[in-house]
């Protein structure tokens, strides 16, 4: 029997309404138990959490692994290590893999090669449209029966309002839902930053909110039309937010996540980080500017934004706290702003970055791990029975999976660090607070600092 | 000519350092004008004064760059500016070596990192470039050890033109406090504009932009200029021509880009002409003596009528000839010093 | 750090006046006359010291000489101090080619911007003769080069500086010893 002990820190389980210093004792890979003074068993691991917070661990329903097909910006091995880094025992991979996940056996592969290779449990989520194109539905139905826990062409809207339509009708039959980027590409067309202030002083073409907003007003009609499950993928606008929130009070069947970046910072990060210091709104430009990693897909918005994004989040409007993990190689983003590709890699900044919401006072700590557990795993209970219902707590029977953290630790962000092969952020250089120690998946210690 | 490189990062070359635009005090890139103060301007109205006459000279060739290298990069076709920098640097006694045109690796589409390493190894003192996406510049700034002058990139800035119509105003009026400036045209994609905003409103210009509402950013029409602490507060903003004109010291003429038609920013051309273009009409609404400039090329006949274009008021020949001596006048001030250490 | 020195005033208005008046009369001496003789002012103090001497000269002879401005900056041997320095319009409203050229500076120190000058002349023209007029000479040359026309020699420290000030651009005229700043 394999024990482990993680000792005296503060246990916080929002599922169960749990916040208390207490033991967590693991046998098996399961969690058996909470108490106090449990003296560790012959032969068990202690993790000393004095002074730590020890959470369910956390899961993410966004982020790009890229394999197969684009190994040089990440793999399943390094994605999945950075995963651990970051705190999340279980992350669900996008499918705009190489070939894409529209058939059963790119899944199959992403399955097997995670279970050989990965250091966190790897769901996976299918396509809406054959190779994301967004003409012809995937088969849904043989990805359904692959394990995939929703349907997402994500990077890329489902542009055509009657294909949305079908999918939403289709993907209810398997009671998965369909996770759309919303973004109407007539609007967006090829603007890299958010229309305003930054936009005009970088001469950036601009992307207005109301690409965001129309189509998640869009989405949300035919959710109702069709009694579909949709989940909003990174929510990012005052008006997306307002749509979803006004969705939920109607009773519609509609989830959204957030991703840390959105939730932290704004389109001036788009001005770089001049001698390690954010430069001020109206500041002169530096060389620093144009930060190719601050570029991504919604593009980061203004102050008025987060600000409603973070009241949402804090009324639980936004369920779910989501990286949108998105590795590239130095080359996708050594050149200019326009050639740079979309994304920031997120994983191992998401705690550090979200926990400054709650020493800002703007949500509680219990609320924030709820909606990086809690959160994201009812959105998979209702996906899949193939995952435990138990997933997202630290109630006994659990599978072991514990994050340990620091909420107060400061560390400053450095890149090179990074367990992903995606060096692309724009907190370089940025100090932050609150570090994760420790993660446990199914018992077994994937990750201590 | 043309450079090859098939090499990565080379070590001790490149440098991820967060060198600004100053290096101990001096002026080491010209990226935009918003970063200069007004001395710095005077400053260089002044000296492009001074150079203005080198090129009156019989031997229009003076020492001062001997043994500097200045390279051209030129991603975008601009005969002119690009011209205007090499007979500037020429003559100076600088090499200038010109990275355009047929087969250069500019064509070939090698990334700009790789070019701009191979001009760095090239010990380039000062790189001179043009492309079309906004940034570019500052891309090279942040990982070169050369100086960078910033010769118009996608639809941030031009900042040597903005200095040369800035000299150009200074030449006729001897002051550019208090003159009101209408700027009129595709505001929303003008670097020259954008530029020309923060040099004017530095040097106390009483700034008005004056476009089609399509043509103007979002954030100059919601009330955000009314904000104190804007940088272009008290900046106006008019969609009407002859409400802008009125009183004006200045016009500025911006080049209407063909495609915005297509892209859906204006009706037409011909409705574009009709209520924006600059006519001798118009131009009486202007104050008496008012000068009309261009950046060029222009479109005859869109932006601006033909007879204003030549017209006695027109100083956008002279805008041209300028060009040269201000470019002398930066060279000089970047390329005459000691070589930055990456 | 020493006490900032008080400054040592080297020539008055009147003194100036006469240094002035004695350099015209030396030019014309030296050239016989005013023929062929031209003037060129150093930017930026030379310039209205060439003037005078030119209407002094004025003065004493039928025949007024021409005087041009230059300006040296785009000659000199320190690239990095010139490319920081103000630079003014030089002025050549005539052919020097053949004249008998004096080059008129405030103060004759190392003797390098006198060699940039006669760089910046040639692209002119080529002169007769080049001579130079001073208002003071301080010394501590560095290039081979040595003064036709002086107002006063002042012998100074290197640490010292000769603060030389003209009516026209400085609002009184005097020659001032002062240490240097920092010095």
């Amino acid at each position: 029997m394999r024990k482990l002990l993680i000792k005296g820190g503060r246990v916080i389980d929002p599922g169960r309404g749990v916040d208390r210093v207490a033991d967590v004792l693991v046998t098996d890979g399961v969690v058996r138990g909470l108490g106090s003074g449990i003296d560790p068993p012959e032969g068990s691991a202690v993790i000393d959490a004095a002074g730590m917070v020890v959470c369910p661990g956390f899961i993410d329903l966004h982020c790009h692994l890229r394999e197969p097909g684009f190994e040089y910006k990440e793999t399943i091995s390094t994605g999945t290590l950075a995963a651990a880094r970051g705190g999340f025992t279980t992350v669900c991979a996008m499918p705009n893999t190489s070939p894409a996940m529209d058939t059963r056996a790119t899944v199959d592969f992403v399955t097997r090669t995670a279970k050989e290779q990965g250091s966190v449990r790897v769901l996976s989520i299918g396509c809406v449209t054959r190779g994301s194109m967004g003409k012809e539905l995937a088969e849904m139905g043989e990805l359904a029966e692959a394990g995939v826990i929703g349907f997402s062409d994500d990077g890329l809207p489902v542009s055509d309002s009657n294909l949305m339509r079908q999918a939403l009708t289709y993907a209810s039959a398997h009671g998965l839902p369909i996770i759309d980027h919303c973004e109407a590409t007539g609007l967006s067309r090829d603007g890299v930053v958010s229309e305003g202030w930054v936009a005009n002083h970088t001469g950036l073409r601009s992307v207005p909110r109301s690409a965001e907003d129309v189509m998640a007003a869009r989405d949300i009609s035919l959710a109702e039309l069709t009694g579909g499950r949709l989940h909003i993928a990174h929510v990012s606008t005052a008006g997306a937010v307002r749509a979803v929130r006004d969705a939920k009070a109607r009773g519609l069947n509609v989830t959204c996540e957030a991703t840390p970046h959105h939730l932290t910072l704004t389109d001036r990060a788009v001005l770089g980080r001049h001698g390690g210091a954010a430069p001020g709104e109206f500041d002169p430009l530096t060389p620093a500017a144009y930060d190719t990693n601050s570029k991504v897909n919604p593009p980061l918005r203004g102050a008025e934004d987060v600000d409603e994004l973070v009241r949402a989040l804090a009324e639980g409007v936004v369920d779910v706290i989501a990286t949108d993990h998105a590795p590239h190689g130095a080359v996708d983003k050594l050149c200019t702003f326009d050639e740079a590709a979309f994304g920031i890699s997120g994983l191992e900044t998401a705690l550090g970055s979200v926990t400054s919401l709650v020493h800002a006072g703007k949500i509680g700590l219990s609320s924030l791990i709820e909606r990086l557990t809690v959160g994201p795993a009812r959105f998979l209970i209702d996906s899949s029975a193939a995952v435990d219902h138990r997933i997202g707590t630290l109630q006994d029977g659990a599978p072991a999976d514990v994050t340990v953290f620091d909420p107060g630790a400061e560390w400053v962000v450095d890149p090179s660090e990074f367990a992903s092969k995606g060096k692309n952020t724009p907190l370089d250089g940025a100090t932050l607070r609150g570090r994760v120690t420790a993660t446990v998946v199914g018992g077994e210690v994937r990750y201590a600092l | 000519m043309s450079v090859e490189t098939g090499g990565g990062p080379a070590d001790g070359v490149v440098s991820e350092g967060s060198a600004g635009v100053r290096a101990a005090g001096r002026r080491r890139h010209v990226l935009d004008l918003d970063d200069f103060t007004r001395d710095e301007i005077a400053a260089v109205i002044d000296k492009t004064r001074a150079m203005k006459e080198v090129l009156h000279r019989d031997i229009k060739k003076a020492p001062a760059l001997r043994g500097k290298t200045i390279v051209t990069m030129f991603y975008e076709p601009s005969t002119r500016t690009r011209v205007s920098f090499e007979q500037a640097g020429k003559v100076l006694s600088a090499d200038v070596i010109n990275v355009t045109g047929g087969g250069s690796s500019v064509e070939k589409g090698e990334s700009l990192y790789n070019t701009a390493l191979t001009i760095q190894a090239m010990s380039a003192d000062v790189i001179v470039i043009r492309h079309p996406h906004s940034g570019a510049p500052h891309f090279l700034a942040s990982r070169l050890g050369s100086s960078i002058i910033n010769a118009g990139d996608g639809s941030h800035a031009h900042p040597t033109q903005a200095l040369l119509d800035l000299f150009t105003i200074h030449s006729h009026t001897g002051s550019i406090e208090g003159l009101r400036v209408v700027i009129v045209g595709d505001l929303l994609h003008s670097r020259v504009a954008r530029s020309n905003m923060w040099g004017l409103v530095r040097m106390g210009a009483r700034v008005a932009l004056c476009a089609p509402p399509t043509l103007i950013p979002s954030d100059f029409r919601d009330g955000s200029l009314r904000r104190p602490c804007h940088p272009f507060a008290g900046v106006e903003v008019e969609t009407s021509i002859e409400r802008a004109l009125e009183g004006a010291d200045v016009v500025m003429a911006l080049r209407l880009q063909l495609e915005r038609q297509r892209a859906g920013h204006i009706p037409s051309l011909r409705e574009y002409s009709r209520t924006y273009g600059i006519s001798g009409s118009r131009l009486k609404l202007a104050r008496p003596g008012a000068l009309v400039m261009h950046p060029g090329p222009m479109n005859e006949g869109v932006e601006i009528e033909p007879d204003v274009a030549h017209g006695a008021r027109s100083v956008i020949e002279e805008q041209v000839t300028n060009g040269v001596a201000l470019r002398m006048a930066l060279l000089h001030s970047l390329a005459a010093q000691d070589r930055f250490e990456a | 750090m020493s006490a900032p020195q008080r400054p040592t005033r080297v020539l008055d208005r009147d003194e100036m006046r006469r240094a002035l008046t004695r350099i015209a009369h030396e030019v014309l001496e030296r050239n016989g006359g005013s023929e062929g003789v031209v003037l060129v002012g150093l930017q930026t103090r030379g310039v209205p010291l060439a003037a005078r001497i030119a209407a002094l000269i004025g003065q004493f002879e039928a025949r007024a000489v021409p005087v041009g401005a230059l300006d040296a900056t785009l000659y000199r041997d320190d690239g990095f101090r010139a490319a920081a320095s103000p630079m003014r319009p030089t002025e050549m409203p005539f052919d020097i080619g053949g004249q008998r050229v004096v080059l008129v500076d405030d103060v004759l120190f190392t003797g390098r911007t006198i060699r940039a000058a006669m760089d910046a002349l040639n692209d002119f023209g080529r002169p007769s003769h080049i001579q130079l007029a001073v208002l003071v000479d301080r010394g501590h040359r560095e290039l081979p080069i040595r003064p036709d026309f002086v107002g006063k020699n002042v012998p100074t420290s290197p640490d010292e500086e000769v603060d030389v000030r003209v009516a026209e651009i400085d609002g009184s005229d005097q020659v001032l010893l002062v240490a240097r700043k920092g010095g």
